[in-house]
């Protein structure tokens, strides 16, 4: 047989492959890299607190903070005994629900917002009967939130009904045994055990909701202080002012970071 | 799946213990999850102190939390997010019993067990002996009109088995409630056992006494028990 030991120098297109691969990685991390330092690097911080002072930045981020957070809040009050359901019940057509649940996270937000016009809007489908009480939707700060409500919530569903049916269905029939009923179950057995999971759901929603700008712009327009949340605000601010742009750009970075760390921090407390 | 049906008519008296005994996949869990309510039967009847718990004729089918039936799973299924006391606590939280009465009562029933140390503990520091007492404390604690136990010994160490049985036996006496125990060893039903019913694919094949049903040349799983045990003492 060979004799010759083992040589690394004998196998040069492992080298090769090695090199290759780490090319890749590092391109793609500088691609990912460069574009957010370069917001940081585009602005002096004497600029970026002045910005940040102005009435379209605070607006923008008052709205965003207030329409985000209530939306996350509709998402896990709707979607927890929604996602509960799904994960434990059988139903025929569950697996439609389920399908209809995840919906919008492939749909397009563009395509939402105009379908979010076409029923809620003066001539929407439901939007025309509301008129004639005089509730309109569109274009208010309502509409936001309903943007936000719909292009959100499968980052929680999701999340939530995988990490119910995380739980061990055998915790909830001892809990059963001992008198529980079926809400006493879930408030007392099933969402505890699943919390890390229902956290980290309810948190990505809250990042998605924050940072979503088609739907808004499409359904509740771009109007200062009633619907121009921060991303609509980038993009408004940006024709005119650049350092006000960045500004808020930077918070929504800032907020990003956050959200990852505190997603990451709560799923490995769970393991 | 199951490939046999489930055919069987059981009686347990107040403070007796009922030993189901057989082959794994012969049905005996399958009857105490019917009788605590999480399955339920295609026909048949239940009652439990003369109160029917289910009846196809009646259209009765009362849901497993006002059954009153304390259940001991094989895992023991312990809240893994609770410590020991609120384990032991959780069903009488559930009956909205007063904070104060709750704390004695599950003091009591920790005392009883030898657990009163481990009170603020998580169960899921808790050694296997450890585990099975406080399943049972939690089971008692509601003082259910039924005891159901599903193999209480399998999760236990070998070696503490022995005493863990005779623990068992006592707790059960003490609390003088029926009691239908599941085992697939022949000892459980010798030492905890008033009566025993042996079930084979989903039919009792044998009842009486654990001795009657130990003598009687009957039965393959009986007699492959005992055959087993004088191999292994010579």
């Amino acid at each position: 047989m060979d004799s010759t030991p083992f040589n690394r120098a004998a196998r040069p297109w492992e080298a090769v492959l090695s090199l290759l691969v780490f090319c890749l990685i590092a391109g793609f991390l500088l691609f990912v890299t460069i574009p957010v330092a370069s917001l940081f690097l585009r602005i002096t911080p004497e600029a970026f607190f002045w910005s940040l002072q102005q009435p379209v930045v605070l607006d923008a981020l008052r709205l965003s903070l207030l329409t985000a957070s209530a939306s996350t809040a509709i998402v896990v009050l709707l979607g927890t005994p929604l996602s509960y359901v799904n994960a434990r019940v059988r139903y025929r057509g569950r697996a439609i629900v389920d399908t209809l649940t995840d919906l919008p996270i492939v749909l397009p937000p563009a395509v939402a917002g105009i379908a979010l016009l076409m029923a809620f809007g003066r001539r929407g489908v439901v939007g025309e009967f509301l008129d004639g009480f005089g509730i309109t939707v569109a274009f208010t700060t309502v509409a936001v939130i309903l943007a936000q409500v719909f292009v959100a919530s499968p980052f929680y569903i999701r999340q939530a009904r995988a990490s119910f049916e995380a739980v061990d269905p055998l915790y909830e029939d001892a809990a059963r045994t001992l008198g529980a009923s079926r809400l006493a179950v879930l408030l007392r057995v099933s969402i505890p055990l699943a919390r890390s999971g229902l956290v980290s759901g309810a948190i990505l929603s809250f990042a998605r909701a924050l940072g979503e700008f088609g739907a808004t712009i499409m359904f509740a327009g771009n109007l200062q202080g009633r619907t121009q949340t921060m991303p609509l605000a980038i993009y408004t601010t940006m024709q005119g002012n650049l350092d006000e742009a960045i500004s808020i750009a930077i918070v929504l970075v800032v907020i990003s970071f956050a959200v990852i760390l505190t997603v990451k921090h709560t799923t490995r407390r769970s393991a | 799946m199951r490939d046999f049906e489930l055919d069987v008519s059981l009686s347990v008296g107040p403070g007796e213990t009922l030993v189901l005994i057989g082959e794994n996949g012969a049905g005996k869990s399958t009857v105490l999850n019917l009788a605590s309510g999480l399955l339920v039967p295609d026909h048949g009847e239940i009652a439990l102190a003369g109160r029917v718990l289910y009846s196809d004729r009646l259209r009765l089918d009362v849901p497993v939390e006002d059954r009153n039936i304390g259940h001991l799973f094989q895992s023991y299924a312990l809240f893994p997010h609770l410590s020991v006391f609120e384990n032991v606590a959780f069903g009488l939280r559930c009956r909205k019993v007063p904070a104060g009465e709750i704390a004695a009562r599950v003091a009591g029933e920790l005392e009883r067990m030898h657990l009163s140390d481990l009170a603020g503990v998580n169960v899921g520091r808790l050694s296997g002996g450890q585990r099975q007492r406080v399943a049972l404390a939690r089971a008692l604690a509601v003082k259910p009109g039924l005891l159901l136990l599903d193999e209480p010994l399998a999760a236990v160490d070998v070696r503490a088995q022995g005493e863990m049985r005779r623990e068992l036996r006592e707790t059960i006496r003490a609390a003088d409630i029926p009691c239908i125990l599941v085992t697939h060893a022949l000892r459980d039903a010798l030492e905890l056992g008033d009566r025993t019913c042996v079930m084979e694919e989903g039919r009792v094949v044998l009842e009486g006494t654990p001795e009657e049903v130990l003598a009687s040349g009957e039965n393959e799983f009986i007699a492959e028990f005992s055959c087993g045990c004088r191999r292994y003492r010579e």
